[in-house]
């Protein structure tokens, strides 16, 4: 059988200006692909996409929400490029974002008397802890028994959308929430600041921020980061240079649990001011957060700009939600599409392809 | 004490007859399973791993409802199933065979695709019963023996399909020609390649069959099993077919005990649900098990070093021999 194969060569210098491009071409085909699909669903594309940009980024209200929105994007993609880096497939830190919540909730049920800074400082530690436990049940599992992360973090993830909703339809429904599954408000010292007018819980973002400052000085300055890189990109000259695989996979997972934790804590003490339902603190952070670290190219501080603009696509999809009657799953399209050609793109850097008869 | 020892018995009984009387329920819960974890080993077996099992499914599940509710036939429903599973695993072989992209990421971007777009291709259909529903079938003889013949002899077609499909797949893997080329790309792509073995075209048909395969399970759930479509109505059944693919050691025999070991999970949710049990802690029933399953088999796995393909996720070429 005689066809036309696409031949893949390996380059061995690439053009400064490559890797830019092949990311702006990829977006670009994404975009057109996803065009393509709406077309195809009866939605017109070109009505959607100038709905969606618009509702997260042509006002100021749009582009307030859409920075609260990047705000949980940041800690959890922030902490996903550590672990992808690290060459760990957490998937499941959708399930670390609730046990963060979880944690930081049963903070506030057994200690509402503290004060404010005691407080939510204590919320905050709790999170991170949550997530971070979360996330070292696949980790211990991947290192003493070889299991696979990429299925037991996800599996996780069902299992804590089922404790949250176990606790607010049981044991921590509220007393004045009128049948609604549902805890009591947060008392005052529980509750994150926010800017004024806008639901921005400032201190988290903050922390969104510092983390990936943290983390990129981690991952480029220290022996540590140097070992996560090492591990990720050449397992085998890892090991002949005697690092601890171990260790890498335990810290990387720990460390991403419990960022997907910090940003659980924030979205019901910054956000909601109880626990809500899965679905109700979560359009999926977890799972969108996977392409905010694949898009800032497993770049910490780049994560900080790919989580506005997933953001901005969250804000835009419950716009378009709105105005043209569609499915909250919609934005998944965008999602896939999104994933796909960026991984795609990034191989351009390293190969060049070539069409041959 | 002869009325304690027939209360023992009665007792017994008891338990006997409502596990016995839960199987057909587990076998059909069990059915879109074993359909996606055939379709898993086959295209694992090749050196591919395919995570975009959920939206191969899901696809499989609201394209075959629509189709089966536009034309009123619920095989025109499995086929366009089929056919649509197919094209999506064309894009996860394409992505990850062609251009070599990290075959998790990939994986999981189909998944996601496959949630965006069947939620708004299905927004139609929400709420619709299904005429052209898929009916039970009796075998005949077999069907009309008391207990056993209401137990086990009046499934629908595609129960009975994937049944068959067990021992068909078990042996072409096995005991044919083809099934030696599709494990030997798998475990050694190199040493296929030179032998004659056209590497690229056995995992390219290997994904592409899997794919097929989940798109038919997927329909299976809203075509037979619901019958109805409810946006994502596969709530994780994609991902536990990747676990149950490990849990089989990529044998098609034990794919059928693991998908209704499964199947029967979920029927156990609902028959406890009236005890009392929280119905939360019962959910979590079958991703509880994913992980004790995948916990369990990698200890097995390695013990009698039935491992994964070798060659699994790694992408071949020609240059990097």
């Amino acid at each position: 059988m005689k066809m036309a194969r696409i031949r893949i060569e390996k380059r061995l210098s690439s053009p400064r200006w490559l890797p830019v491009a092949s990311l702006a071409g990829g977006l670009l085909l994404a975009l057109l692909t996803v065009a393509v699909i709406f077309a195809a669903l009866g939605v017109n594309p070109l009505v959607a996409f100038q709905r969606i940009f618009r509702g997260g980024f042509g006002s100021l209200y749009g582009l307030q929400e859409t920075v609260t929105k990047s705000i949980p994007l940041m800690l959890i993609g922030v902490g996903l490029t550590l672990a992808f880096r690290g060459r760990m497939y957490n998937i499941g830190a959708e399930g670390q974002f609730m046990m963060g919540a979880i944690f930081a909730t049963g903070i506030v049920r057994l200690f509402p008397q503290w004060p404010f800074f005691l407080l939510l400082t204590t919320m905050f530690l709790a999170g991170f802890v949550g997530g971070a436990l979360w996330a070292g049940i696949p980790a211990l599992l991947k290192t003493r028994f070889r299991v696979d992360e990429t299925l037991t973090s996800l599996m996780m993830v069902y299992v804590a959308y089922e404790a949250v909703k176990f606790l607010v339809y049981g044991p921590w429904r509220g007393s004045d929430t009128r049948g609604f599954p549902i805890t009591d408000e947060f008392p005052l010292a529980a509750q994150i600041p926010i800017l004024t007018g806008t639901r921005i819980h400032y201190p988290t973002l903050l922390i969104a921020l510092l983390a990936a400052v943290v983390v990129y000085v981690l991952l480029t300055r220290t022996k540590l980061g140097y070992e996560i890189r090492v591990s990720g990109e050449n397992p085998e000259a890892a090991r002949y240079a005697g690092m601890d695989f171990r260790k890498v996979a335990l810290v990387v997972m720990l460390i991403s649990g419990g960022l997907a934790g910090l940003a659980g804590m924030g979205e019901v003490a910054g956000i909601h001011f109880r626990l809500r339902p899965p679905e109700a603190i979560s359009p999926g952070y977890g799972f969108t957060a996977i392409i905010v670290a694949w898009l800032a190219r497993l770049n910490p501080l780049a994560a900080i700009l790919t989580a506005f603009l997933l953001g901005g696509l969250l804000v835009g999809g419950d716009a378009i939600q709105i105005a043209l009657n569609l499915p909250a799953a919609t934005v998944q399209i965008f999602n896939g599409v999104i994933l796909l050609f960026v991984i795609a793109s990034e191989l351009f850097n390293q190969y060049r392809f070539r069409l041959e008869k | 004490m002869p009325e304690l020892l027939l209360d023992l018995v009665q007792t017994f009984l008891t338990i006997l007859a409502t596990i016995l009387l839960a199987i057909p329920a587990a076998i059909r819960a069990g059915t879109p399973l074993l359909y996606g974890t055939l379709g898993e080993v086959y295209a694992e077996r090749s050196g591919v791993l395919n995570l975009g099992m959920e939206g191969m499914m899901i696809m499989g599940a609201v394209s075959g409802f629509a189709v089966a509710q536009i034309t009123n036939n619920a095989g025109w429903g499995l086929l366009a199933a089929a056919l649509v599973g197919g094209l999506l695993a064309l894009v996860h072989a394409f992505a990850s065979i062609t251009l070599r992209v990290n075959q998790v990421v990939s994986g999981l971007a189909l998944t996601m695709l496959g949630l965006g777009i069947s939620s708004l291709m299905g927004k139609q259909f929400v709420g619709q019963p299904l005429a052209a529903r898929l009916q039970p079938v009796d075998i005949p003889i077999l069907s009309d023996l008391p207990i056993l013949g209401e137990l086990f002899f009046q499934f629908d077609v595609m129960v009975y399909i994937s049944i068959v499909l067990v021992p068909v797949l078990w042996f072409v893997l096995y005991k044919t020609r083809l099934g030696v080329t599709l494990r030997s790309v798998g475990e050694n792509p190199s040493a296929a390649d030179a032998l004659g073995v056209n590497v690229t075209f056995v995992r390219y048909a290997a994904v592409v069959f899997g794919g097929m395969l989940a798109g038919i399970g997927g329909s299976y759930l809203s075509i037979a099993y619901a019958p109805a479509w409810i946006e994502g109505m596969t709530a994780g059944a994609g991902w536990i077919v990747v676990a149950l693919t490990i849990f089989a050691m990529w044998d098609p025999s034990r794919a059928l005990l693991g998908a209704y070991l499964f199947g029967g999970v979920r029927v156990l949710q609902f028959r406890l649900q009236p005890l009392g049990i929280s119905p939360n802690l019962l959910n979590m029933l079958p991703y509880v098990l994913t992980i004790l399953v995948l916990w369990l088999s990698s200890g097995q796995a390695a013990k009698r070093r039935l491992g994964a393909p070798a060659a699994l996720m790694t992408a071949y070429s020609r240059e990097e021999r």
